[in-house]
């Protein structure tokens, strides 16, 4: 069994209904081409860095699910090729890391990563400080602060890591 | 006579006394690079979008190699820009 992972990106010009059937359409038929389904993710409605086919924001679903071979995916992509409400759409094959990836992250194990909190310019150490004007704890201070920024979306992955050993 | 404390530094003695790099992925053991994670992503991207260099990221070649398909990938899902200004 090998797993994989496809993503699309549906019209949010489409009502409720069509989206969910949308979806449903593929679902549908990954089933019948005889693989199973790990897991929908649904991401709703997310905004887009530059405009696809005129439209700012998409809905996106990630489809996870499990296959003895690769043969659908052509069948998958040509049907979500020619699927006129599909705006995007990503087939990967996942490796062992991927699957327990995911999984992990079903499960609540892996934090989302946190935005770098941008460290101010005031405190920051500057090359060109004045020696005389408060000289040592400006330029100690900022490492140790800007640390834990860096190490907390970081750390929880561990704790996972440590979990399936 | 001046004591010890009140001796300053002409220069600044941190200089060239840089932290040594790092990589992140083999020192927190992360195996995975999600692709649909802006926010991780970001990270390695300047401000333009473009793929920071292992020089600056400080990435082994194994994982740069991953984290550059991950940017890739979630530029086709416009998760991330191609090209952009001021991205951060």
């Amino acid at each position: 069994m090998k797993n994989f992972e496809v993503t699309f990106i549906v019209d949010p010009v489409l009502s409720g209904d069509e989206i969910k059937a949308t979806a449903q359409v593929y679902e549908n038929m990954l089933k019948d081409n005889g693989s199973t389904i790990v897991h929908i993710d649904e991401m709703g409605l997310k905004q887009l860095t530059y405009p696809i086919n005129k439209r700012s924001s998409g809905i996106f679903y990630c489809v996870e699910f499990a296959n003895e071979s690769g043969v659908l995916i052509d069948k998958l992509e040509l049907a979500l090729r020619r699927d006129e409400r599909i705006m995007r759409f990503l087939t990967i094959s996942l490796d062992k890391y991927g699957v327990k990836y995911n999984a992990d992250k079903r499960n609540g194990l892996i934090g989302k990563a946190q935005k770098k909190v941008k460290v101010k310019k005031e405190d920051m150490p500057s090359r060109g400080y004045a020696p005389n004007s408060a000289p040592s704890p400006a330029p100690v201070a900022a490492p140790i602060a800007a640390a834990p920024i860096v190490a907390a979306p970081v750390v929880e992955e561990v704790v996972a890591v440590q979990e399936e050993e | 006579m001046a004591s010890r404390d009140d001796i300053k530094f002409l220069s600044n003695p941190t200089i060239g006394k840089s932290q040594k790099k790092y990589c992140r992925f083999k020192k927190f053991g992360i195996r995975h690079i999600d692709y649909k994670d802006a926010d991780f992503l970001l990270q390695f991207i300047n401000e333009q979008g473009k793929i920071l260099p292992r020089r600056i990221t400080g990435n082994s070649l194994k994982y740069q190699k991953k984290v550059a398909v991950a940017i890739k990938r979630a530029r086709h899902l416009a998760i991330l820009p191609y090209v952009t200004d001021l991205l951060k």
